[in-house]
């Protein structure tokens, strides 16, 4: 295995090594077989484990998330995909009510391994339906974890990690970070609950993850010429958030923006807001901003742009906190 | 095996093989070889079932319970599907089957945690291989449908030994078969030839609507468009029950595919006994059902037939009267779960932040206690 590998193809490698270390892993979605899923995620996995561990489903996505439940009854442990992020609400009915539920359902005694893998965001000039942040909703459900990988390495590791975990696991792929530039893989993984400083500074904390996260860097490197030194941070797990790395950030540089694609009200970035003012309100110079998707319909791909948290909206941010 | 009297079908799409009168009757489909004793079994699981039922509803009357949803009626399917199953056969239940809970040797009083709010259902499918009761509608048949997909995967369908060969059994109910998951149950497990048999009780009633809200066509007939057989059973007939599902079980287990069965039956109580059948439906309905009564036809038939003694009706009677005592005195006994195990089992592991809401709330609780 080449070391240096697209997020695509890590996710790719990283569902081969799940595979091929337990028998219970099944893929199953539409088109996942043949075709390789309509991002080739799972390209080469049919052929290599066959139709019964990679499974082409008829296109239903309740039935997609609702067998992956009895299956997870009778001891398998499902990987699902969902073929893009608008595409979840039919089987959201599932997800919410049986999958998040049924481990405690049970008082504990049957456990529902099951990961539901799902492209998420925008930036592709997609249609409708194609480019949406659905993970505050999973993030607001008891049961679940919510995770995002923002490059190749954390990608191949992370969903790894969300496959062996006992529970529930809802993993957003950045799809626009699919085939960008090639990566290292690291030799081992960050644990995948723990949010990880991606890039060191002392004047103010920005926060996000999956598809933010070049958009992050690209702003620090920005920032960093006008002599503000940014601290980012690569948040990985939506739910649960690993807050003690926000704030221990956070009492250091006195300022965080939070920057996400969702739409801003009751998201990601109100959540932590919230928890820094309770944990580090006094350390705070400047009321936690937030650098989002607006509380709109995502607009057709020709706004897209301008629609997202891009350079120039975080770096007018950063101006903003540090001028407070 | 006494005489039987060999009457005529009274319908022919509806498989019968007892009348409502207690006469045995003949199906071709459908032979049905069962020795008296066995037919007494059932008789004696259909009166403990409505026994289970009945101290229920008074449960709930008294306050022991917040709800509970009633059985009476339905006593036939559900002991007749119920018997159908082997031990290692899998059934996922609604949250009204109780008479098949019964037949997986599951204690009545385990379900009645879910009812009087001491739990959320808290017990292992796997024990008995009987699901926890689901309550969003039609979802179970899904988890039925994967279930089903893992037996295949398991290489327990189609081998000939009866001990491996699996078959999974999904109960529904006519309101169900509008929902979107069992028809997606339908299309999976026809395209994936899933040994899985739906079993649809059709008790006419949704609550408040009529079965004719759901469908233009009688129920069992909705499995040819899918690719495999529908058929419509007495539904207070326990003998067509059984034999109809064991046969549909059997065709699963041999790799034959799906079956629909629709159970033509009747919810003779309310919904739950939260409702009111008066704003929807006439009691001369309920009388007209009351004569097709799942168990009156048995004991005429095993009084009649069988030549079974006094003794046995007395001792069956003896027996639901233990049986009452036990879900009265066993209800009261279920311990109110304590605040913090609201925690317990949201994860396997449970998150940091879960654990400063536990803490915070034991807290609480403990000053309001005190």
């Amino acid at each position: 295995m080449s070391t240096s590998m697209t997020m695509a193809k890590a996710l790719n490698e990283g569902l081969r090594k799940a595979m091929e270390g337990d028998p219970k892993v099944v893929i199953m979605g539409e088109d996942v077989g043949k075709l390789g899923g309509v991002f080739r995620i799972t390209d080469g996995l049919q052929k290599d484990f066959g139709e019964d561990r990679v499974i082409d489903t008829p296109l239903a996505e309740s039935a997609i998330v609702g067998t992956a439940v009895g299956l997870a009854i009778r001891g398998y442990r499902p990987v699902c995909e969902i073929q893009f992020d608008g595409f979840v609400f039919p089987g959201f009915d599932q997800i919410v009510s049986q999958v998040a539920k049924f481990h405690n359902r049970s008082a504990g005694l049957v456990r529902m391994p099951i990961t539901i893998r799902i492209p998420s965001g925008g930036g592709i000039g997609a249609v409708e339906h194609h480019s949406e942040s659905v993970e505050t909703y999973f993030a607001h459900t008891a049961g679940l974890k919510v995770v995002a990988c923002a490059n190749p390495s954390d990608a191949y590791w992370m969903i790894q990690e969300a496959i062996a975990d006992d529970d529930p696991v809802i993993f957003i792929e950045p799809k626009r970070l699919y085939h960008a530039a090639k990566d290292e893989i690291e030799d081992a993984p960050t644990p995948i609950y723990q949010a990880r400083v991606v890039r060191p500074g002392q004047h103010v904390t920005l926060a996000g993850y999956g598809p933010t996260m070049s958009t992050l860097l690209e702003s620090a490197t920005a920032a960093a010429e006008d002599g503000i030194e940014a601290e980012v941070i690569d948040l990985r797990s939506v739910s649960p958030l690993d807050i003690p790395t926000v704030l221990e950030s956070v009492r250091r540089t006195s300022r965080l923006i939070v920057v996400h694609e969702a739409p801003q009200s009751f998201g990601v970035g109100a959540e932590i807001a919230a928890r820094v003012t309770e944990h580090a309100f006094y350390s705070l110079e400047a009321p936690v901003l937030r650098v989002t998707g607006y509380d709109t319909v995502y607009p057709p791909s020709r706004l897209e742009h301008d629609w997202l948290p891009n350079l120039d909206r975080v770096l007018d941010a950063i101006d903003k906190i540090m001028e407070y | 095996m006494s005489e039987h009297v060999h009457a005529v079908h009274p319908e022919p799409d509806l498989v019968q093989l007892l009348t409502p009168e207690g006469q045995r009757v003949e199906h071709p489909d459908y032979p049905l070889e069962i020795s008296d004793e066995d037919v007494a079994g059932l008789y004696r699981d259909l009166v403990l079932v409505r026994r289970i039922d009945t101290e229920a509803i008074a449960l709930q009357r008294q306050g022991e319970l917040g709800l509970w949803a009633s059985l009476l009626g339905q006593e036939a399917a559900q002991i007749g599907s119920g018997r159908a199953l082997k031990p290692h056969d899998m059934a996922f239940p609604t949250y009204r089957e109780h008479g098949v809970a019964w037949c997986r040797d599951v204690d009545p009083l385990t379900l009645l945690g879910l009812f009087r709010g001491t739990n959320l259902g808290g017990f292992d499918p796997r024990e008995h291989n009987f699901n926890l009761y689901t309550i969003v509608i039609g979802a179970q048949t899904l988890h039925a449908t994967g279930y089903a997909m893992g037996v295949v995967r398991d290489g327990a369908v189609g081998t000939g030994d009866p001990d491996r060969d699996t078959a999974v059994l999904a109960f529904f109910g006519d309101g169900a078969s509008s929902q979107g998951d069992v028809n997606e149950a339908f299309v999976w497990s026809s395209a994936g030839n899933l040994p899985v048999v739906f079993f649809c009780q059709n008790n006419q009633w949704a609550i408040s609507e009529p079965v004719t809200t759901q469908s233009r066509v009688p129920l069992y007939q909705r499995a040819s468009g899918f690719g495999f057989p529908g058929v419509r059973v007495d539904g207070n007939d326990v003998l067509a029950c059984l034999a109809v599902t064991r046969k549909a079980l059997d065709d699963a287990r041999n790799a034959q595919g799906p079956t629909l069965i629709e159970a033509f039956t009747y919810r003779m109580n309310p919904h739950t006994t939260n409702d009111d059948t008066r704003r929807y439906r006439l009691g001369s309905e309920v009388e007209t059902w009351k004569l097709r009564d799942p168990i009156a036809r048995v004991r005429a038939y095993l009084t009649r037939e069988a030549r079974v003694d006094l003794d046995f009706f007395d001792d069956v009677e003896h027996e639901a009267k233990k049986l009452a005592e036990h879900v009265r005195s066993g209800c009261r006994a279920l311990p109110d779960p304590t605040p913090e195990s609201v925690f317990d089992n949201v994860h396997v592991t449970m998150p940091d932040e879960l654990q400063s809401q536990r803490a915070e709330f034991v807290d609480f609780v403990s000053e309001v206690a005190s």
